[in-house]
């Protein structure tokens, strides 16, 4: 096998390249599963009140839909982990594919495997590697859940099938972005296509969960975070499903190894198209270029968000489908009756909106940095484009584009949920709820540059940021923590809309905030050397 | 004398490095200026900070009479720049880089994009992940050479072009110079320098070593000479100061001569009788070697 020469020392290599990224991301993985299993045994400290909320989920297509569903409302391990089962293994997924893209297509895209090619390196060394990269980390996650949800008091074996499951799905997506990165040319589109993937079988999941039977139930099989689910850690710990996903890591692991064996280093599946001999007339400003880099990814993350805000806008009328839990109806009905109940589901779906949004203002920002390391910055400066004027231009798409966004969100959610109620005055409503978003959003893409205004290498506090505070939200409320420390977070200030008053207050010192964040970045790079 | 770039006791700090130590550069307008130097001597900092992308701790630098970092967006409608290292957008064609590029910097000249194209047989549709290091650079030169600017700052152009290409764009540097526009040329490349260059600076470790005309840099260093002659060689030219690797054979003599030396030397060979001679100017290599190879000791003060 003189094709996998060198994958150990690969493997090495990627191991100390990637890993402090490895051990954030497990750290917050082992948190959030142990945190989320003491604080759920505290919520329901009796086994009637822990089966009631479970049944609750249950009762609800939509939630369903959303996390999944809970296969033993007695389990406190099953009740405890329903988020982190179905949300939770979308990350793991993007760790792996994050890895995978990274010691792949981005290597190559870079010229650093050619460099490699080289030397006594094999052909399939590369694609190896990063595919043992993840072998190894998800082996790790494995454990480190393991620990955390035994240390937390759950059952040995259900948390040891939890840790496994998470690992399945981290494999499987460290297969798929290994065809990716083979069938692409760019890292960035290997991450989109893994993406879509991704965002594919969760839909999957959801509707055959939310169908639960039937043909239709049967798609929640097709997926492999559904697979992750169908372990059914603490409810029953169905081991077999773990041949699934080897199964699967296999056969796409062994395809994306046939294609490496038969392309060239540096291309794709498909050849490169050739452009224009001449630059079209509209391409003749910064901002022009930068629509044009950033306008592929820019359309995805609209259709996305259009089509997430469809499908969460159809949920919205099967929330009230809860209210066959009497207590809930009891208590709900209390409160102002079934609307209250809907408004507060679709202010929950648009928070994750907000943090969508807040994550496409990033990544449209961070193309600065990009941009700059790739040293397709400096040709642009030394002509007469004020070094501003040059950032601004992408910093405009993070900005625009994140109110489009939401507004696509609120359109799609909105049209939706007005076509089954009857109601055509909640498009406007939906929509500008989603808009109360956007303070938050550009919060984000604030933070952004003034970290890359300082300099391009502190630039991914962005995501840190972002990280930190999706953390907060989710643990804070768990944790009891004290309402300094949550207010730290732009997602504390938003007001939960629509059905509850408009806070005009927060959202202004929200846009204050970005506002003089994003000024101060941009008076530091003013002042720093650039390209 | 105009000065397009005047550059003086420039330093530039990187944490502990210093990459610049009060480095000194003038080059006059409508001449091509060789910017000599081993790897990391500084010149792509220089460059960068003539671009206003970096900014210099302390020193002076104006560039077309203006200050590089505060003038940056109207100096920058008034020359092109060539990278060393030409990173393209991966999804945007050759062509569509010169356009774009053309067009930020106030307009370029169709027809001298086309004779350019064509001269450097550029495939202008080809995406910008496709083309070659050499191809890469071609397009960063069409860009800047069919811009109507009075300066181009050139930095290692032609690493990547084979020798035809290499040739192509020696002429076009002539001409260059020949519409009256001033280039600065960052090169190692000591032929490329010699051919087209008409003042060079060497600098090393962030500080000029040398400066001036070709011509008179020759004159500090050796002159090979061999000759054969009437009658046997004059004793005593080892003894003389400036005589260096003296082989004598028989009539035959061969040594290398500082310029100071030149004169004495030819008197007393001539006085014997010179049957032929072959006389080595100094090239720009060994005037290369003479700075850069190990210690500073080499390097006359400068």
């Amino acid at each position: 096998m003189t094709s996998l020469a060198g994958t150990g020392a690969l493997t090495r290599v990627a191991l100390r390249r990637s890993r402090i990224l490895i051990a954030v991301w497990l750290a917050v993985f082992g948190l959030m599963a142990n945190v989320s299993a003491a604080a759920t045994r505290d919520l329901y400290p009796t086994l009637s009140s822990l089966v009631q909320a479970a049944e609750t989920i249950n009762s609800s297509t939509a939630l369903v839909a959303l996390y999944g569903r809970i296969y033993d409302p007695s389990s406190l391990g099953a009740v405890s982990l329903i988020k982190l089962g179905g949300f939770g293994a979308v990350f793991v997924a993007m760790l792996a594919v994050v890895l995978v893209v990274r010691h792949t297509r981005a290597d190559e895209e870079a010229g650093r495997t050619e460099l490699l090619g080289a030397t006594a390196i094999g052909r399939l060394a590369p694609l190896a590697s990063a595919l043992v990269l993840v072998a190894l980390t998800n082996a790790a996650l494995a454990l480190v859940t393991f620990a955390a949800l035994a240390g937390a008091g759950l059952p040995v074996d259900g948390s040891l099938a939890f840790g496994v499951a998470w690992a399945g799905v981290g494999l499987s997506f460290g297969a798929i972005a290994g065809v990716a990165a083979q069938v692409t040319t760019s890292g960035r589109a290997a991450t989109s296509l893994s993406s879509i993937v991704l965002a594919a079988v969760y839909v999957l999941r959801a509707v055959g969960d939310a169908a639960d039977e039937g043909a239709v139930g049967a798609l929640t099989w097709l997926s492999p975070i559904g697979w992750g689910q169908q372990f059914r850690p603490y409810a029953g710990n169905r081991w077999w499903v773990l041949l699934i996903t080897l199964g699967f890591t296999g056969a796409v692991g062994g395809i994306a190894v046939a294609i490496a064996r038969r392309r060239d280093v540096g291309t794709g599946l498909l050849p490169t198209r050739p452009g224009p001999p001449v630059a079209a007339g509209w391409l003749s400003s910064p901002f022009a270029l930068a629509w044009r880099l950033q306008r592929a990814a820019f359309v995805g993350w609209a259709a996305s968000f259009l089509l997430m805000g469809a499908l969460l806008g159809s949920l919205v009328s099967s929330v009230s489908s809860f209210l066959n839990n009497p207590q809930a109806r009891e208590l709900f009905m209390k409160l102002g009756g079934e609307k209250v109940f809907e408004d507060a589901f679709i202010a929950a779906e648009l928070a994750f909106g907000g943090i969508a949004a807040g994550a496409f203002g990033i990544q449209a920002v961070l193309r600065l940095r990009a941009e700059e390391l790739g040293e397709r910055a400096a040709p642009v400066l030394s002509t007469a484009v004020h070094r501003l004027r040059w950032a601004m231009s992408h910093v405009a798409i993070a900005l625009g584009g994140s109110v489009v966004m939401l507004l696509l969100l609120g359109v799609g959610a909105g049209a939706v949920y007005a076509l089954q109620v009857h109601d055509a005055g909640q498009i406007p409503r939906v929509m500008g709820a989603a808009l109360a978003h956007v303070p938050e959003a550009w919060t984000l893409i604030g933070i952004t540059l003034a970290a890359y205004g300082v300099s391009p290498r502190l630039a991914m506090a962005g995501w840190a940021a972002l990280g930190a505070f999706v953390v907060l939200g989710e643990l804070g409320p768990l944790l009891n923590l004290p309402q300094w420390v949550m207010d730290l977070s732009p997602f504390t200030h938003t007001p939960k809309l629509p059905g509850v008053p408009v806070a005009v207050t927060a959202l202004a010192v929200l846009l204050a905030v970005a506002l003089a964040l994003g000024g101060a970045g941009l008076a530091a790079l003013r002042r720093r050397d650039l390209g | 004398m105009e000065l397009a770039i005047s550059v003086h006791d420039l330093v530039k700090t990187f944490g502990a490095t210093r990459a610049l130590d009060r480095l000194s550069l003038e080059v006059r307008a409508g001449e091509i200026h060789g910017f000599l130097g081993p790897n990391g001597a500084g010149k792509t900092t220089t460059l960068r900070i003539l671009l206003g992308l970096a900014r210099a701790d302390s020193g002076e630098a104006r560039l077309l009479g203006g200050d590089p970092w505060r003038d940056a967006v109207a100096l920058h409608r008034r020359l092109a720049y060539v990278p060393g290292d030409v990173a393209l957008w991966p999804n945007l064609s050759g062509g569509e880089v010169i356009d774009l590029l053309g067009r930020l910097r106030g307009g370029l000249d169709p027809a001298r994009r086309a004779a350019l194209i064509e001269r450097f047989e550029l495939d202008p549709t080809k995406k910008g992940r496709s083309y070659s290091k050499g191809n890469r650079q071609k397009v960063a030169l069409v860009a800047a050479l069919a811009s109507d600017v009075e300066l181009l700052l050139l930095d290692e152009p032609t690493a990547g072009l084979d020798p035809l290409m290499e040739a192509s764009f020696r002429d076009c540097l002539r001409e260059e110079r020949g519409r009256g526009r001033t280039v600065l040329l960052s090169s190692h490349i000591l032929d490329e320098v010699e051919a087209v260059c008409d003042r060079v600076t060497i600098i090393r470790e962030g500080r000029t070593v040398e400066t001036g005309a070709l011509a008179d840099l020759r004159h500090l260093t050796h002159t090979h000479l061999e000759a054969e002659l009437a009658g046997p060689v004059p004793a005593g030219l080892d003894a003389l100061a400036g005589v260096h690797e003296l082989v004598v054979d028989g009539r035959s003599v061969r040594c290398s001569v500082d310029p100071e030396a030149l004169d004495e030397v030819l008197r007393r060979l001539s006085a014997v009788g010179v049957r032929s001679l072959v006389n080595q100017p100094p090239t720009l290599e060994e005037l290369f070697l003479r700075y850069y190879d190990g210690s500073a000791a080499n390097a006359p003060a400068p």
